[in-house]
């Protein structure tokens, strides 16, 4: 008897001290679609939440979440366990996300790459990947010598399309001969068969390869058949040292930290927010050498001038694969335009799987 | 698609690379089904040996060290699964399940220090005459040795299985422990080593695809070999050269998809991707009709627990 009272009492004691000390605490969640030792997509997301953690900030995080209902599980349980502020790091998580939304009001929400803010307490942010895409086609187009072009791509969503196109539009301009090979893998993070579909685009004539998948395992492949590639979300440059032109780097961390202090602070509101280039959502790393002086400056003008916005990736004409007109001459797309991109510029080969 | 005969040669040589964890995994998984044992925990084994191999790789710098402790990985890990099931007598679905899930989650925590290092080149053999010799040239020559190993085990475990007295003794233990045992054959012994055996070819497998097909370290790189292994020896009918056939079509159908896509074929990108599990599938049961030749393959009493009375 005695006994059963002072376990009770224990645990009644620390049940009140968790609640109040959940409560006392501002703390801020993030679900992740792959493993923090991706070195790539999620990585780079897990770099912005230690900076929110340097900031003073109490996070925790779950990765390799699956989209669906384990997502909304997941959220659910954090929107639960007193976290304040979600961030939900992946396109897949958008349903989920706002459906939890709706139950919690009082809590934040942060969707990535997504467009549903069907609540008040729903963000959502995304970085301009597209204006990397195009200093990447500008390389692709002086460098490749048999004007094929090999991409691995992982869903046919919006984000990934706008990719493809945005990088064979500035290809294109700079070599009107140039072919887009894509090789779709349905994958974000399957280092196997990465390498495999990399290794198909060479054998089918692309001497330059680049990637909208998370692993390195591509860039090792090009370095290792001795040509040229790029590296994606975070610097692969040490994975494939002679082979790497520059990586596309995904910077969270100013965003994340902002958006955490403004939800401490009371002063959060509803946004969407779409970086690029010119805030440093987005970053080049080192242009690599070996591309020749001349491409490595205009490498560096073209990527101030995607900054400063005195050129736009998506600046017409710009044609479908059937030769219809989608953007006009001298016009730029809107973003409306280029966040439900759902068809293939001139040039890319090959159908959309639907 | 160019159909240039050396073409084909360099296609076949990447088919044969990509089939190697599966042909090492399902292999080792055979002799541990044949002896009655169901280890679900394949996929577990495997990414195990995978960082324990790579780990060990970045740590001592040498090849060998690193292939013989991801099998030793695998076998530790194995011995795990072999005292539940064997000694305690524990379900063999649930634990091996859980062996997966174990694995997985260990070796992640094991890997946090690994990822982001690049591994080394692994050393190819009579990579000269890959070169020199059109067609033949890259199938034969400019593989790692545990490529030919992988190819040579699955005649190796059919012989074993076959012609010696250990093979005889296995299958006796899978088919029925309890006149095994009668027989005076430790049947716990038995198990025990072709649960470590098992344990041992799929760190192995693991190892390859870490050290190897993609040298890096990154958590859940096996992506799922572990249960194709699985598969591929069920639909194998418990046949080792069965298993081998099974992952060349696999892996070969898995690559041509990829290259189908790069040269614009305009089949649907979704039935492509199911293509390989769809073939492997067809050709294993149209293979495997014979009904007599199943039962004789198949280990009796497969998952089933031995209990020894005293």
């Amino acid at each position: 008897m005695y006994k059963n009272f002072l376990r009770y009492l224990i645990s009644a004691i620390f049940l009140i001290t968790f609640s109040i000390s959940a409560k006392a605490d501002f703390k801020v969640g993030f679900v992740y679609i792959g493993p923090t030792g991706d070195h790539g997509w999620t990585y780079q997301h897990d770099e912005g939440r230690k900076a929110v953690e340097a900031a003073g900030i109490k996070t925790t995080y779950v990765e390799s979440v699956k989209y669906g209902a384990d997502a909304e599980r997941v959220i659910r349980q954090l929107a639960q366990s007193g976290h304040d502020l979600i961030f939900t790091t992946s396109f897949g998580y958008m349903d989920a996300t706002n459906k939890v939304a709706k139950d919690f009001p009082n809590v934040k929400f942060e969707h990535a790459t997504g467009y549903k803010r069907e609540h008040s307490n729903v963000s959502t942010y995304s970085a301009r990947f597209y204006q990397g895409r195009t200093i990447l086609g500008h390389i692709a187009g002086k460098l490749t010598k048999t004007n094929t072009i090999g991409y691995i791509a992982s869903f046919p969503i919006p984000e990934v399309i706008r990719g493809i196109n945005a990088m064979t539009l500035a290809a294109q301009k700079v070599n009107p001969n140039i072919k887009t090979k894509i090789v779709w893998v349905f994958s974000w993070y399957d280092p196997g068969k990465e390498a495999e579909a990399a290794q198909a685009l060479i054998d089918q004539g692309a001497d330059i390869i680049m990637q909208h998948t998370d692993s390195t395992a591509p860039v090792q492949t090009a370095e290792k058949a001795g040509i040229w590639s790029f590296g994606q979300a975070s610097d692969m440059q040490r994975f494939a040292p002679k082979s790497i032109l520059t990586s596309i780097i995904d910077d969270w961390a100013p965003y994340y930290v902002e958006r955490a202090i403004a939800a401490r602070d009371g002063t959060w509101s509803q946004q969407d927010t779409w970086h690029g280039l010119k805030e440093g959502m987005v970053a080049m790393s080192p242009y690599n050498k070996g591309m020749g002086a001349d491409l490595v400056k205009e490498a560096e003008q073209l990527q101030k001038d995607l900054a400063s916005g005195k050129i736009h990736s998506f600046t017409g004409p710009i044609y479908d694969q059937k030769g219809n007109i989608l953007v006009a001459e001298g016009k730029v797309a809107d973003d409306g335009m280029l966040l439900g991109m759902n068809v293939y510029v001139k040039g890319v080969e090959g159908d959309i799987p639907k | 698609m160019s159909l240039d005969i050396s073409f084909i040669g360099i296609l076949i040589g990447s088919i044969m690379a990509s089939s190697v964890p599966l042909i090492l995994a399902a292999s080792g998984e055979l002799i541990t089904e044949r002896s009655g044992v169901l280890n679900l925990g394949v996929e577990g084994m495997m990414i195990i040996g995978a960082i324990s191999g790579f780990a060990l790789m970045v740590i001592t710098d040498n090849l060998f060290i690193a292939i013989i402790g991801s099998m030793l990985s695998g076998v530790v890990i194995s011995l795990i699964f072999g005292f539940l099931t064997q000694s305690l007598l524990t379900n063999h679905v649930a634990t091996g399940l859980a062996l997966t899930i174990f694995g997985i989650g260990l070796s992640a925590m094991l890997g946090k220090d690994f990822v982001g290092i690049p591994g080394k080149d692994f050393p190819i053999l009579f990579s000269s005459l890959r070169e020199s010799i059109p067609f033949f040239g890259p199938i034969l020559f400019g593989h790692s040795i545990i490529l030919y190993f992988a190819f040579v085990l699955p005649f190796l475990t059919s012989y074993f299985l076959k012609k010696t007295k250990l093979g005889l003794i296995v299958r006796a233990v899978g088919d029925s422990p309890v006149s095994a045992s009668n027989q005076g054959i430790n049947v716990i012994l038995v198990r025990y080593c072709c649960i470590l055996y098992g344990g041992g070819m799929c760190g192995l497998a693991g190892a390859y695809l870490s050290l190897i097909y993609t040298p890096q370290w990154i958590e859940n790189m096996t992506a799922g070999r572990g249960w194709i292994a699985l598969a591929l020896v069920v639909f194998a009918t418990w046949s080792p050269i069965k298993v081998l056939i099974g992952a060349i079509i696999f892996g070969g159908i898995s690559i041509l998809q990829l290259h189908m896509q790069a040269v614009g074929f305009r089949i649907p990108v979704q039935f492509l991707i199911a293509l390989p599990y769809l073939m492997t599938i067809i050709v294993l049961v149209v293979i495997s009709r014979d009904s007599r030749k199943i039962k004789l393959n198949t280990p009796t009493s497969l998952g089933r627990i031995f209990y020894k009375e005293k």
